[in-house]
């Protein structure tokens, strides 16, 4: 029993030659339930050994395999073949975003391509360090009053809701690459960061609080939102960027007028 | 980029053990880097769901705990070959390394009175599991990757471990290649951790990550530290149908069920006061048994029942499970069972270390699941691993730093560049090879080998057959082929690299298994079915032997407090 003849188009790219980036296709026997991981990892196995993609867990828990398959930011490795190649009948190709012909009924094709607003190093390989050090820059380490009381610190019933949802981000850049901004504006910290940013802020341990707002205070931090909301859509972990910057950004307002009337 | 790198403590790995390691390195003064194949955050300690353990006496029916309980859990469920010292180092130093990844930002679960929650997990005598949901590996991995931030610790993301450096027994480096850009680069360091993971992809059906190959354990182990206990294989009893994604024994730690074709709560006859709360060993053979008798399901999975826990309690306790359940089976929780499977988890084998982590070679260091202290023995209690990581990993580390400061060998980058050359003479054949098999065969054929005649039930004949065929692998890995001979992002070339370490690994677990004419833990032989103190409560020892077959010598277990009993749950 198989899931049928699935047709892979990839977009193939290396930084270090000159040429333009290029689909390339392969056509691979889906097993029932198989993954786009398992698909992309038989037909490096079988196929083609040159193609590059990133993968470790496969339980969707470590944010490694994120890419665009048929137009949306998803992780590999919780995607079924089957079920991207029912989706959408409108793809897009990643460096020129224009639409290309929808495949027909039959055709099962699944259009492959790299994360989008990260520089592309080899196929569906991006370079991750910008968003990493955007993390650093809003230090995302607990900045606590005292470092080791003897026993944890008590947390009551309740007190954990506003950061908990923050703590499940796997850092795979799927919000930074549908973030309107972040395709703008390279110097934004993007929602990734300021989520994690918000994580701390909203944790009840933390006593850094004017501290953190001031770090993202300003155009490349949260003001730089234009609240599309596409961050929290499209979030493999369900963490909500966008309404940990609305909330930053209104405690920054209140502490402002805070201020103004002292 | 100098030609060689230099650190005064190199890590090798960025999970959970590594991480705590570097942060005990940097606390203690010394400089220090983290090389990892993946972003040190993609690692599999994430994955961990259940939680870890720590006599804190916060349950209310826990308040009687204390870390010597804790100790004597361990060592029972080891089936005594456990070295006891080293157990007790693991329960002792338990509390204060839970407590303090609460105070670097840990986000445990919560007890109403404020107080971190324990839950009950398998073969303990009391709620001792603490727990962040069922995202406990995650919880932490983060919380430990931010410490290493907020210390501007270096990292070297995406090298893969090739070889360690050894000058007259005292380690001098590493050598690694650059996966982005295909260069093999020698990095010096006066003393090297390493905490490579786990290697359970020797299997076709593990619940590990795809990367947790084992190649900076073959790696230790070339450079002429031996394997211990590499029979001992942890099997999961609950890992998801088909994908074999691990369902956290907190699932049954919050009262699942587990239940066969006719409806029954089969550990009743199996293990009947622990019921489904039995150590691991024993309910994947429980499990086991059920699917070979013809009360499983489709033949190959029984049912694990959540649905009497109640929607909120699921999505308070199991958000993590549900979501799995979803994402991987089609099945919700809230409304259907689980189908689950036994699978490969963990080794309790690994690289023979002292009670600081520190190996044969003077200087070189392991840590996590690719060490054997020894504080599993025969089998692991869920909930230790990740303490292992906390407890050794702060304890290699800050050994390490003292080994560091005391000064190294002249001639060290010169040698150190020969072997990069020898690395870059080993790729380029390789590459210049014509023809011969895709490695993808032969990494299939040791899998199924594996899971055939190296898993729960085990017997002679299997076990020669399993012998026998590795070693054929291993001959036929000499005319292995690269599809790809370029130098970027070459998975090709690490795929090949790493098989061959898992060759080595698989051939001495099975030598083990085959050896070992007894029961004990997780070691299961049908043609010997008991356990048998007199011959076999020692650890055995295997050393490098190139292309040889290598010999398998014995050590005894270290008994100080506990004295070997039958082991009934």
């Amino acid at each position: 029993m198989t899931d049928g003849q699935h047709t892979f188009r990839v977009l193939r790219f290396d930084s270090a030659d000159d040429e333009t980036p290029a689909y390339q296709t392969y056509a691979l026997e889906a097993s029932p339930g198989m993954t786009v991981l398992e698909a992309l990892l038989r037909i490096q196995a079988e196929q083609d050994g040159t193609l590059a993609f990133r993968y470790a867990c496969r339980g969707a828990v470590c944010g490694s395999c994120a890419m665009m398959i048929n137009g949306r930011e998803e992780l590999a490795c919780r995607t079924q073949v089957r079920d991207a190649s029912r989706q959408g009948r409108t793809v897009y190709t990643g460096s020129a975003r224009e639409e290309v012909e929808a495949p027909g009924s039959d055709a099962q094709m699944i259009t492959v391509e790299p994360l989008r607003n990260l520089r592309v190093i080899k196929d569906l390989v991006v370079d991750m360090e910008p968003f990493f050090d955007k993390l650093v820059a809003v230090e995302p380490w607990l900045q606590p009053e005292q470092a080791h009381p003897p026993r944890e610190r008590r947390v009551g019933p309740g007190a954990w809701a506003e950061a908990e949802p923050y703590t499940n981000c796997i850092l795979c850049a799927c919000c930074h690459s549908v973030c309107p901004v972040a395709e703008q504006e390279p110097g934004y910290l993007g929602p990734a960061a300021l989520a994690q940013h918000y994580r701390f802020l909203a944790d009840v341990r933390d006593q850094a609080g004017e501290h953190r707002l001031a770090l993202v205070d300003g155009d490349d931090g949260v003001n730089g939102c234009d609240f599309a909301w596409n961050c929290v859509h499209i979030c493999p972990r369900g963490v909500p960027p966008t309404k940990g910057i609305a909330k930053t950004r209104a405690r920054i307002t209140r502490e402002r007028r805070g201020d103004g009337r002292q | 980029m100098p030609e060689t790198l230099r650190h005064d403590v190199l890590i090798i790995g960025g999970g959970l053990a590594g991480l705590r390691a570097a942060v005990a390195v940097r606390d203690a003064g010394a400089d220090v880097a983290v090389l990892s194949k993946v972003y040190s955050i993609r690692s599999h300690s994430g994955a961990a769901q259940g939680g870890v353990n720590a006599a804190l006496g916060n349950h209310p029916d826990g308040r009687d705990d204390d870390w010597q309980r804790h100790a004597f859990d361990t060592v029972k469920g080891s089936d005594y070959l456990a070295d006891q010292p080293s157990a007790e180092i693991l329960a002792r130093e338990a509390p204060e390394r839970v407590l303090e990844m609460e105070h670097w930002g840990t986000y445990f679960s919560r007890f109403p009175d404020g107080r971190i929650a324990q839950r009950p997990f398998g073969g303990a005598g009391f709620p001792r599991t603490c727990y962040a949901a069922d995202r406990t590996g995650h919880q932490m991995l983060h919380t430990l990757y931010q410490q290493c931030l907020k210390r501007e610790i270096a990292f070297y993301n995406e090298w893969l471990l090739t070889q360690v450096a050894v000058h007259e027994g005292r380690v001098e480096g590493a050598v690694a290649l650059h996966v982005p850009n295909g260069e093999a680069r020698g990095v010096q360091a006066d003393a090297v951790v390493v905490a490579g993971g786990g290697h359970g992809r020797i299997y076709a059906r593990s619940t590990n990550s795809y990367i947790n190959v084992g190649s900076a354990t073959a790696a230790v182990f070339r450079a002429g530290v031996p394997l211990a206990d590499m029979e001992f294989v942890q099997f999961h009893p609950t890992s998801l149908y088909r994908t074999n994604i691990l369902i956290t024994e907190g699932v049954r730690g919050e009262g699942g069920f587990l239940l066969n074709t006719e409806g029954e709560r089969f550990m009743a006859r199996y293990a009947p006061d622990a019921m489904e709360l039995a150590p691991r060993d024993i309910v994947a053979r429980a499990i086991q048994t059920e699917i070979r008798e013809g009360r499983g399901f489709d033949d190959g999975y029984v049912a694990l029942d959540v649905r009497h826990l109640g929607e909120p309690k699921i999505k308070e306790r199991l958000p993590g499970i549900r979501q799995i359940a979803v994402d991987f089976a089609g099945v919700d929780p809230v409304e259907r069972p689980i189908p689950v499977q036994p699978a490969q988890h963990y080794s309790m084998g690994g690289l023979a270390c002292d009670e600081n982590g520190e190996t044969a070679v003077s200087g070189l260091f392991v840590v996590g699941e690719c060490s054997c202290i020894s504080v599993h023995g025969a089998n692991r209690l869920g909930g230790n691993s990740l303490l292992e990581t906390l407890v050794f990993g702060r304890r290699a580390g800050e050994r390490a730093a003292q080994v560091a400061s005391s000064g190294r060998a002249a001639g060290a980058e010169t040698r150190l560049i020969q072997s990069v050359g020898e690395q870059e003479r080993e790729i380029e054949a390789l590459k210049e090879r014509p023809s011969g098999e895709r490695q993808i065969t032969l990494r299939r054929e040791m899998q199924a080998t594996m899971t055939e005649h190296v898993g729960i039930f085990r017997d002679e004949a299997g076990l020669r057959t399993a012998v026998d065929r590795l070693a054929e692998l291993r001959d036929r890995y000499g005319t292995v082929v690269l599809d790809h001979k370029g130098r970027r992002f070459n998975y090709d070339l690490v795929d090949v690299l790493e098989l061959r370490g898992m060759l080595d690994l698989a051939q001495v677990t099975a030598l083990g298994a085959l050896e070992r004419s007894e029961c004990r833990g997780s070691h299961w032989r049908t043609d010997h079915p008991s356990r048998d103190d007199q011959r076999w409560l020692r650890h055995s020892m295997v050393s490098y032997a190139g292309t040889r077959r290598p010999e398998v010598r014995y050590k005894d277990v270290v008994i100080t407090d506990y004295p070997p009993q039958e082991r009934e749950y």
